[in-house]
């Protein structure tokens, strides 16, 4: 129970919640029992089905509803009297400024994305108002606590962000089932149901001889007349038999890898060929949701097809479009709550799996990668919430000594499940919270502003309206409110290469990037570099003082706009479809395939760093304990080795 | 595992938790009853948890009638006088939960579950107990043990800000997944969050193999009657506490959480007898910790009460499903260090 003095404290603070989701719902009830009497609440989200099994305010009849709406009605029911501010909208709208965050006490974070986790921190920074920050995934989860000038702030630390591929993996040399998927979801799928004039490195060519006079006609192309089943095993054969047939005659490449094996409809459905399934009967009955599992009589998503299976599916869910969703076709994106479209990138990702040798997966599991979708339970985010409201109150109450950051552990680790950690802490080459200048090795002869804004500035530093100048020179800026004709002046230089600029950007060019909204800027020091490792710096730029530039980091790509569900930094995920789609950038920008994003970035993926060779390893300490209870872990970092390792 | 599937309706509602513990463990726990008897705050947290992950059915037992300290950490119950006067807490919670998931059956049974014969628990798979006397937590606890086929047997107190979850398992049999992943060191989840990144979720799918394991549960009589001085080092101050109170509710016929601070004098002199006879260190048990479970009487501090109904939610999960390592056999959390520890308390011939 709290004290009397907590108590004063709690009802006497004005708390802002950003997220109602899966520990935001848990964190309000947990708020409200313990006193907390004002508490205004943020999210964008409305509720979906998937959240009932955790979101445990919410009911069946609230889909589609607000969530901070429906959470702060049902609080009420049993917390009458108490302030409850909901707010139906995005934490990044300008309305949210430094003013606003000014009037709180302390802000509590149960957000779902890297994003706007990044965003928070800055106006808390600015406002100098402590955050709690918290997430999870499955059994696991964390809360951490940023004061300014007391810990370290929620990006002294990198964050891993969505990784990415190059692109000759997706297209040519797929090993693992995640290459299928991005290949089926981010190439196939875009290509036939997406936007036509969308950047697609999928060769849609067909030389065959057969048909000379067409030899460079779009595959894809379906002519009105087209039967959909024909055009369905057309396109079958073509991905599956005859690109892989080309990819073949690369030696090179086969020569340390396992040669593909090409499939066509001919061999793998012999008698199956343009055979009709009785499908078109169901057609006509009109069924709510379009599905070739159920007009293949196929029920459990738990199950893992055949190749044949998969390639009946495949043409059913082909045909199906065609037939059942042509308005649809040209304007499509991936969707996971999409049946169809899930049914189609499952197939079509299990048949290149099949053709390259690679273990095939079911439709549910197909679905969680190729959807983003995180693990998640009720149990965890209740532990989380009522740890973030322990910390709160420490805040509170000034009682900053005390303060812990605490993972939730799916297994003990010397005997504690729930493991407080003191903070870090803030690193002094932080490019947030400190002035330290980062470093960014580029082309400055080839690389175009385009590059630099979109890779550096509003990826990689998180930054939505950016004021990029050099010197007192104003380059770029981005964002509501500009006239037409900047507008127009600022397309027409975002082409140029950097050292083509009105103000030229060279070696040892120091720019200043500011985001006024965010309140927050930094300058970076400009090194030209002639060439870059395709493979292992797929941005054609490098970017230090940042990211700890080890091997591992080096693949990954901060895509800003996705949840950093990409990485399960322990975050409870919102199932945004378009999380993991590469992402959709305005008309006329260039998305490299190598920027898509992976969003299921497994642990066996970083591999723990030697001490030796990381620099800024923290060493943790356990200190000696004299038998009293604060045996809690210290961590003595070595500042010195931490700021050479940033400025290499 | 055989049986029917998950219905089209349980797979939407379940698929983010499902993407956990997958679809056997789903359907084991749509087949499980649970018994809760005493609804305090810790308790209906983990109700709460139970009906969201889709058990087969709850049966809640607390006649008591509501009081303040009862509305104080229950989200369950509108402070409404005219709702809630003449009706007993497992009516009301029971009405309230039934809505949080249709495809749960939440029901209240009456009566004084001390006199119930051994078979009646043969209905459960798992019995949580909550704000009941010592005596009444051991009786049940045996009449569990007895039992042909496994009644998982649970016990949890909040007090104040800290917390203690007893798990009696009997004989308890799991496949355990040997991964290097399994008890990630200290130095991994640091590098971990060094990286922004904490998951050892997908453990299972690089295990280095399976081994069965068996583990044996002292039951609460026995545990608690282990020697002072035999127990792990450092074992947490919160057991000695709880140890202390609880002998003085018992001494005096008290209810559990009807102590007050002006009770100290009387705690104090029960410290020192239970120590001297443990040839225990008075200091062990701070003086200000018994203060605070005094003062506290039967109020929980409700963020507690959310951290330790989570904790029991994710064991009741492991033991029902057979998945993941179970926790053997006591679990504290105290706000003072906010350590969640495990503590084995089980001597040799039991273990
Ligand atoms: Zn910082």
């Amino acid at each position: 129970m709290a004290s009397g003095s907590q108590l004063e404290a709690i009802k006497r603070a004005k708390v802002l919640m950003v997220g109602a989701g899966g520990i935001g719902c848990e964190l309000l009830k947990t708020l409200a029992l313990s006193g907390f009497r004002d508490i205004y609440i943020i999210d964008m989200d409305t509720i979906e089905v998937s959240n009932l099994n955790r979101q445990f305010l919410f009911r069946q009849s609230h889909v589609g509803q607000s969530k901070a709406k429906v959470a702060r009605d049902a609080v009420l029911k049993f917390r009458p009297h108490i302030n409850i501010t909901p707010c139906h909208a995005n934490i990044k709208d300008p309305e949210f400024d430094v003013e606003f965050f000014k009037k709180f006490n302390v802000v509590l974070n149960g957000l779902d994305n890297l994003d706007a986790r990044r965003h928070v921190n800055r106006l808390c920074l600015a406002a100098e108002v402590p955050l709690v920050e918290s997430g999870t995934t499955g059994f696991l989860g964390q809360v951490t606590v940023h004061v300014k000038g007391k810990t370290e702030c929620y990006e002294c630390q990198p964050k891993p962000t969505p990784k990415t591929y190059p692109v000759c993996t997706i297209t040519s040399t797929p090993s693992k089932f995640v290459h299928c998927i991005v290949w089926a979801k981010d190439l196939l799928f875009a290509k036939l149901f997406g936007d036509k004039n969308q950047e697609n490195d999928l060769n849609v060519r067909s030389s065959d001889g057969t048909n000379s006079t067409n030899h460079t006609e779009d595959v894809f192309e379906r002519r009105t007349d087209e039967d959909p089943e024909q055009y369905a095993c057309k396109i079958y054969d073509h991905v599956f038999g005859y690109n892989i047939e080309v990819a073949l005659t690369n030696e090179e490449t086969w020569k340390s890898r396992n040669k593909p094996r090409p499939l066509y409809v001919r061999d793998v459905l012999p008698d199956n060929l343009i055979q009709q399934n009785g499908s078109l009967e169901n057609s006509v009955t009109e069924e709510s949701v379009v599905s070739s599992m159920s007009s293949l009589g196929l029920k459990n998503p738990q199950d893992i097809w055949s190749l044949s299976e998969n390639s009946k599916i495949f043409l059913e869910a082909l045909r199906l479009f065609i037939e059942r969703r042509q308005k649809d076709i040209g304007n499509l994106t991936f969707d996971k709550d999409d049946q169809l479209a899930v049914e189609f990138v499952t197939a079509a990702a299990n048949i290149r799996a099949s053709s390259f040798g690679i273990p095939l997966h079911s439709l549910f599991e197909a679905k969680g990668i190729a959807g983003n979708i995180v693990h998640a339970v009720a149990t965890t985010n209740a532990i989380i919430a009522g740890l973030i409201v322990i910390e709160a109150i420490k805040i509170l109450q000034g009682d900053f000594e005390n303060l812990r950051m605490t993972y939730c552990l799916e297994h003990p680790s010397r005997k504690m499940l729930l493991m407080p950690v003191q903070p870090f802490e803030a690193n002094k080459s932080c490019y947030v919270c400190s002035e330290t200048p980062l470093l960014l090795e580029i082309n400055t002869r080839t690389s175009k502003l385009r590059d630099f804004v979109e890779k550096i500035v509003k990826n990689k530093l998180g930054m939505h309206s950016p004021l990029i100048m050099h010197g007192s020179t104003l380059i770029f800026e981005a964002g509501d409110g500009l006239e037409e004709d900047v507008v127009a002046n600022y397309a027409l230089i975002l082409d140029k290469a950097l050292a083509e600029l009105p103000a030229p950007v060279t070696s040892g060019t120091v720019l200043t990037v500011e985001d006024l909204h965010q309140e927050f800027s930094c300058n970076i020091n400009i090194k030209h570099r002639e060439e870059f490792d395709e493979e292992k710096e797929p941005d054609g730029m490098v970017l230090a003082g940042w990211i700890a530039p080890t091997q591992k980091d080096a693949r990954i790509v901060s895509n800003g706009e996705s949840t950093s569900a990409a990485h399960p930094a322990v975050t409870e995920m919102v199932e945004k479809s378009d999380d993991v789609e590469i992402a959709r950038e305005k008309p006329g920008t260039k998305r490299k395939l190598s920027e898509m994003s992976e969003m299921i970035d497994h642990v066996h993926d970083i591999k723990p760093c030697s001490s030796h060779d990381v620099g800024d390893q923290v060493h943790p300490q356990e200190v000696e304990d004299n038998d009293d209870d604060d045996d809690i872990v210290i961590l003595d970092e070595n500042p010195e080795t931490r700021k050479k390792k940033r400025l290499q | 595992m055989d049986g029917e599937e998950l219905t089209e309706e349980e797979t939407a509602l379940y698929d983010r938790q499902i993407r956990v513990w997958g679809v056997d463990a789903q359907k084991r726990l749509s087949k499980a009853h649970i018994l809760v008897r005493g609804l305090n705050g810790t308790a209906v947290e983990f109700c709460k948890n139970m009906v969201l992950a889709g058990i087969g059915s709850l049966t809640l037992m607390d006649d008591r009638s509501v009081t303040e300290d009862v509305l104080q950490s229950n989200f369950l119950i509108p402070p409404d006088e005219a709702y809630y006067s003449g009706r007993s807490l497992d009516e009301l919670c029971c009405e309230s939960l039934k809505d949080f998931n249709p495809m749960v059956r939440v029901s209240v049974e009456k009566g004084d579950l001390s006199q119930f014969d051994g078979e009646f628990f043969d209905k459960f798979d798992a019995v949580v107990l909550s704000c009941c006397s010592l005596k009444t937590k051991k009786a049940i606890n045996e009449k569990c043990r007895r039992r042909p086929r496994r009644v998982a047997f649970y016990a949890i107190e909040c007090r104040d800000s800290c917390g203690e979850i007893f798990v009696d398992l009997q004989k308890y049999t799991y496949i355990q997944v040997m991964s290097s992943y399994v008890a990630p060191c200290l130095d991994y989840i640091l590098d971990c969050y060094k990286h922004g990144c904490l998951d050892t979720s997908d453990a299972s799918k690089k295990s280095d193999g399976t081994a069965e394991c068996q583990l044996n549960y002292p039951s609460l009589e026995e545990a608690i009657s282990i020697a002072w001085r035999d127990l792990p080092r450092k074992v947490s101050k919160v057991y000695f506490a709880m140890r202390v109170i609880e002998r003085f509710e018992l001494s005096e016929g008290r209810n559990p959480g009807e102590t007050s601070i002006s009770d100290l004098p009387l705690i104090l002199k029960m410290r020192k007898e239970l120590c001297d006879a443990q040839s225990l260190g008075e200091s062990y048990i701070p003086t200000s910790l018994l203060e605070r479970i005094l003062a506290a009487g039967g109020k929980e501090h409700p963020p507690v009460c959310a951290i330790l109904g989570g904790v029991l939610g994710q064991e009741v999960i492991k033991a029902i499903s057979g998945k993941g390592d179970p926790l053997k056999n006591f679990f504290y959390f105290d706000t003072a260090d906010g350590k969640g520890i495990i503590e084995d308390m089980s001597n040799s011939s039991t273990s």
